[in-house]
């Protein structure tokens, strides 16, 4: 919102200081986002005639001008070529600076000297126009005036204020005059009031009404009576055009005043065209319609697609029951004021802010009136504001009337909560002290009434703060006030301790360890989008059930990523593209799955009240590491893996491979990983499938990728992935014996299982470890894999025999697993 | 009569056929396309001694020809995509590689240091301060129902304040009842929840986690980014001790020298509620550029727990009291290493990633 310090200054005494004036602004919550200074540089500049103009030799771009300022002729090189002898037009002479602090000096261009420089109305910071000088042959002063008497600019600060969304009193010049009244404990003033005059009652000549009094707190209906449609005295003008508003007629213009000024909209109508001279407000009926001062046509009460909207528009009808505007949006072009208007009816009204808000956003519709209304305009405030629009209007015509008694309709007005505040809420609330006679001065300056029951104060919201409630919400309403005329600054601070340490959750914990091995290890860690088009979804899930995004940015980026492969691959291939690509990219992400695919559903409440079960889709955390150097293949990712596992403390995770195991990996380079005890899978790996780094990276079809996919929902469930045991094993003091077993396996069988078998056969078995596996083509699907196997005993040194014992021991246990030791 | 050249049309297909039958490698079957179907096809020839018909009968022999061309086409087709198939499976045959086999240390792993995500460091970081600060660190999930983003956070459906975030919505359920959510806040509402029906409470945690909103991204915001909540309720906590927080956390990750102030804001689940800003990194308080000659820059917004917010979960305002903060951590990255433009952030450039460790 646009706020003139010169108006600010007409309600309250303000201190000089403009810095003073932003902090204390923001201070208060009324955020300063920009200042403009209205008129500044334009004292330096007088309004001259040109007298002659003469070419420069050997110049073809500039000209010699000699003007008349009312000093004697001055000469003035000058490269515009939009005027003539006899026009006048804007010097800044020597000396003087213009806006953004460019200061003209006595220049010598081509011999010539330049003694000013003629100016054009955007270098003034007057318009955006720069295609010459600005011509001021219209403007009636004479030469040698200021531009600031001859515009008749009063200089002026404009700030851009943010108001926030509890704060609708703010909405005006009144109300940001008012915060700054209680800040500095002065007082507000009232601004010239009209009165009513004239020989006939409203009600003998006009009507209103309220069918629907939920929709409607407040209608007001005025007359006006020797209106003469014209422009605005120019200090009207000049309010509006600080306040971004462009003058359109005095009536218009006077509304719009009132609006900004006080926070009251108010919609003229000329009153020939009114039929019945009557307003009344009613909810829509379907199938009506009505064309909006835009010039669009609107369908009316049809529900919108918003939570809850059922498509409730609150509209202003005639005498006729015929819609003339859009309540407290947008009017219509039927009943507009004209230059032929001489008799106005003049609507001020509160409407229910939330019928408001829902109508303006279904229609797309949003003006100044629209955005006070759904915020919440005072509802005592509509005859206080038709008064200051009836003395704001006399002064263009002088023989206005308004005609007594203006109908004064009543729909279902806001209640104003009464707030009980003890003696210490404030204290217990803000922690810092609050004199009670400084919470009341406070309070009552911003219009709450106050009264002191013995240890309590009763404090009644004014009702232009909508925003107040009842009980205990409304406490810390008027709590918060107190707080922020008082100052934030002011308040005290402390450090709260309790007795609880703060720690890292465990998904936080298993995440860091993770991130730090994958890091170690060289990975880098990338983010790519959530969110991905159908194409992406189909390259690993063709067809299937898709979480979708109802109101995407684009097609690209409407649904959900349910891998994160893809968006890797991506980021691989254009790193590869910059040659820079040969690197190992990990990423933590969340995946999301359809209800209907995933095997939880996670239900909870939703919609209005909570009132509904609401089914979401299932998230899973992935770590994925896409393994992208020159060399890299499947083998990288078991070996990554290996390390993983080791960090992670994991007893025992089985790498079994299977074909076509998941969508985007490899159809026979893949491997599930499955803790033995639990069974549960915790993640998969392997090589890219061919095919997608084709699609997804045609360049690089030819390489390999490896692909490392964890789960860290299973990871982090000690249900699914079983720790190693936390007591300490204290390898034997004697030595252990090695021997190495060479068996032939067949394809079916798992090295690590029989591994596994291997070293539960016996308790004098230590550890097996694979060293060595060799294929060829006498062995066929089957493969010979040596083990390096070690047996320790706590007490003792093995001896040969018993060695032996538990070597046959093995062999037999391989035998069980159809493995036979090779000769 | 003159012979019909087309009699020899059925010994022509047959012969296609019998020949595409004994093709079995895709590279022949290329190789065998334009005697086939192609230029030096008997289609071809027969398609130009067509002209030495009758006009009565060139339309119908035309017609014929068409046909057996287009029976030796499909063929053609078909035993292509099995020889493809079949090369593909035989491929993936050659190409098997049983990973339980793997032995990790034969693996070459060249060693390279790699580098966490700057959003990761700087998430990282700030956990650490608030842990020793003695925080609790918990997570929310991305997409939430509209009553934990909105309503348990006292914006009721259509209240004006909806209009602050803009939402993404999720195609499910009744319109706008799921949504990515659109701060960590809704996290603080489980966390209540959870609490109160496990009496644990109170609660001092934050709350890391990725957000979304529905904006074009430019240099100064992603449509996806990075918050961290901060929930405290206990007994006897007020305004003051929200402000010694914001400004013992401010210290301890910017610098001494960095100072923070509150000044009154809206957000519908806290009252009162503030933004905070600290001293701008920048210039150090002279005032520059980025905090627009202020001295300062805003980081997030604060305040004390709403009685609605309360009343939502079903704790009793009169004995429990609480705060919450929330802020950026992209944002906190982007102070710290003065990027320019955060989308920096997802463009995953290696030569920008390599930068941070
Ligand atoms: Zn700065």
């Amino acid at each position: 919102m646009k706020v003139s310090l010169n108006w600010l200054r007409e309600f309250v005494d303000l201190p000089e200081s403009l810095e003073e004036l932003r902090d204390t602004l923001d201070d208060l919550g009324l955020v300063v986002e920009g200042i403009t200074h209205v008129g500044e540089g334009l004292e330096d500049v007088v309004v001259a005639r040109v007298n002659e103009i003469r070419a420069i030799p050997g110049a073809d771009r500039i000209r010699l001008v000699v003007v008349e300022a009312g000093g004697g002729p001055l000469e003035i090189v000058c490269g515009a070529s939009n005027f003539e002898v006899g026009d006048r037009v804007p010097l800044a002479p020597v000396g003087a600076v213009l806006p953004g602090g460019f200061a003209i000096e006595r220049r010598s261009l081509r011999g010539v000297v330049s003694n000013g420089m003629l100016c054009s109305a955007r270098e003034l910071g007057l318009s955006d126009d720069h295609v010459g000088l600005m011509i001021l042959n219209d403007v009636p002063a004479p030469t040698g005036v200021t531009l600031l008497e001859a515009l008749q600019v009063t200089p002026d600060v404009v700030f851009d204020i943010s108001v926030e969304g509890n704060r609708p009193d703010a909405w005006s010049i009144q109300g940001v005059a008012r915060d700054l009244a209680a800040r500095y404990g002065r007082a507000l003033r009232v601004p010239l009031l009209g009165s009513p005059s004239g020989d006939r009652a409203t009600a003998e000549v006009a009507g209103a009404g309220i069918d629907s009094p939920e929709l409607c707190q407040r209608l007001t209906v005025s007359l006006l009576r020797g209106v003469r449609v014209g422009p605005s005295p120019t200090w009207v003008a000049q309010r509006l055009s600080a306040a971004g508003m462009r003058p359109i007629s005095n009536v218009v213009d006077a509304s719009n005043l009132v609006m900004l000024e006080l926070g009251q909209p108010t919609h003229p109508y000329d009153a020939d065209h009114v039929a019945g001279r009557t307003l009344r407000v009613r909810a829509a009926r379907a199938g009506e319609s009505l064309v909006t001062l835009d010039g669009v046509a609107r369908e009316l009460a049809r529900a919108g697609r918003g939570l809850g909207d059922t498509g409730v528009d609150c509209v202003i009808v005639d005498g006729r029951d015929r819609v003339l505007g859009l309540a407290g949006i947008m009017g219509g072009a039927a009943s507009e004021i004209s230059d032929a208007t001489s008799e106005v009816l003049l609507e001020a009204a509160a409407f229910d802010p939330m019928t408001i808000a829902r109508s303006a956003k279904r229609h797309g519709l949003r003006s100044e009136a629209s955005h006070r209304f759904e915020r919440g305009v005072d509802p005592e405030l509509a005859l206080v504001a038709v008064a200051r629009f009836v003395a704001v209007l006399s002064q263009s015509c002088p023989d206005l009337q308004w005609l007594p008694a203006p109908l004064d309709e009543r729909g279902v007005m806001p209640s104003r909560p009464t707030i009980h505040l003890r003696e210490d809420d404030v204290e217990r609330a803000l922690g810092t002290r609050i004199e009670s006679s400084e919470v009341r001065r406070i309070l009552e300056a911003l219009n709450f009434s106050v009264l002191d029951a013995t240890g309590t104060l009763e404090v009644t919201a004014p009702s232009a703060r909508g925003d107040v409630r009842e009980a205990a919400a409304g406490r810390a309403d008027v709590i918060e006030e107190v707080a922020r005329i008082h100052s934030y600054r002011a308040l005290q601070r402390r450090t709260p301790t309790w007795a609880e340490p703060g720690v890292l959750s465990d998904r936080q914990r298993l995440r860091r360890r993770l991130r730090d091995t994958v890091v170690d290890l060289g990975a880098l860690e990338v983010w790519t989008p959530t969110l991905g088009s159908d194409e992406d979804f189909d390259l690993l899930h063709p067809g299937a059930k898709r979480v979708r995004i109802t109101n995407p940015l684009s097609a690209e980026e409407s649904v959900m990523r349910a891998s994160l492969i893809v968006g890797l691959l991506r980021a691989w291939s254009r790193n590869l593209e910059r040659q820079s690509g040969d690197v190992v990219l990990a990423e933590f992400g969340t995946v999301f799955a359809h209800p209907d695919l995933a095997g939880v559903s996670r239900r909870t409440r939703g919609g209005a009240g909570g009132a509904l079960e609401v089914d979401l889709p299932a998230e899973n955390e992935r770590l994925t590491v896409l393994l992208g150097r020159v060399d890299d293949d499947a083998r990288h990712a078991v070996a990554l893996w290996g390390v993983i596992v080791d960090r992670l403390g994991l007893a025992d995770v089985v790498v079994r491979s299977r074909d076509a195991l998941a969508p985007g990996l490899h159809v026979t380079r893949g491997a599930e990983l499955v803790d033995r005890s639990s069974g549960a899978v915790l993640g998969v790996l392997g090589e890219v499938d061919p095919r997608l780094v084709e699609s997804v990276a045609p360049k690089f079809a030819s390489r390999r990728v490896g692909v490392l996919d964890l789960d860290l929902d299973a990871l982090g469930d000690p249900q699914r992935a079983t720790r190693r045991s936390s007591l300490a094993h204290v390898p034997s003091r004697y030595p252990s014996a090695r021997m190495d077993l060479a068996f032939v396996v067949p394809g079916d069988v798992n090295a690590a299982d029989l591994a596994h078998a291997l070293a539960s056969s016996d308790e004098l078995v230590e550890s097996v470890r694979v060293f060595d596996v060799y294929r060829n083509e006498i062995l066929g699907a089957a493969r010979s894999v040596a083990y390096a196997v070690s047996l320790s005993a706590p007490d003792r040194t093995l001896g040969e025999a018993e060695i032996a014992v538990v070597r046959d021991g093995l062999i037999q246990t391989a035998t069980s697993w159809r493995a036979s030791l090779r000769a | 009569m003159k012979p019909n050249p087309l009699e020899s049309l059925d010994h022509v297909v047959r012969d296609a056929l019998g020949q595409l039958a004994a093709i079995d490698d895709l590279a022949d079957l290329n190789g065998a396309e334009a005697s086939l179907i192609g230029r030096r096809s008997a289609f071809t020839s027969l398609q130009k001694s067509l002209g030495a018909l009758a006009p009565e009968d060139r339309a119908r022999a035309g017609a014929a020809l068409q046909e057996a061309r287009r029976r030796v086409e499909d063929a053609f087709e078909e035993r292509r995509r099995v020889l493809d198939s079949g090369a593909w499976e035989r491929r993936m045959r050659e190409d098997r590689l049983d990973l339980g086999d793997v032995i990790a240390e034969r693996v070459v792993w060249s060693p390279r240091a790699g580098h966490p995500g700057l959003v990761a460091i700087t998430q990282r970081e700030l956990e650490d301060v608030f842990v020793a600060m003695g925080f609790s660190v918990a997570e929310g999930p991305e997409v939430e129902s509209d009553w934990y983003n909105f309503e348990a956070l006292n914006i009721p459906p259509a209240h004006p304040a909806r209009g602050m975030w803009d939402t993404f919505y999720v195609e499910m359920g009744e319109p706008e009842t799921v949504v990515l959510r659109t701060h960590t806040s809704p996290t603080q509402i489980h966390l209540m929840e959870e609490a109160l029906a496990s009496g644990t409470l109170p609660i001092h945690s934050v709350m890391p986690g990725r957000c979304y909103r529905r904006d074009t991204p430019d240099a100064r915001h992603l449509a996806a980014f990075h918050q961290v909540e901060g929930l405290v309720v206990d007994r006897g906590i007020a305004f003051a001790d929200l402000a010694g927080v914001i400004e013992t956390f401010t210290r301890a990750y910017f610098g001494d020298d960095i100072e923070a102030r509150l000044r009154p804001a809206y957000f519908p689940f806290t009252e009162p509620s503030a933004e905070f800003e600290i001293t701008c990194t920048i210039c150090r308080g002279a005032g520059c550029r980025t905090c627009s000659q202020t001295g300062w820059i805003e980081l997030g917004g604060c305040g004390m727990l709403d009685p609605a917010v309360f009343e939502a979960v079903g704790l009793d305002p009169e004995v429990w009291s609480g705060f919450a903060f929330g802020f950026g951590i992209d944002r906190c990255a982007q102070m710290r290493h003065q990027i320019a433009d955060m989308r920096a952030l997802t463009e995953n450039d290696v030569r920008f990633l390599e930068q941070f460790s």
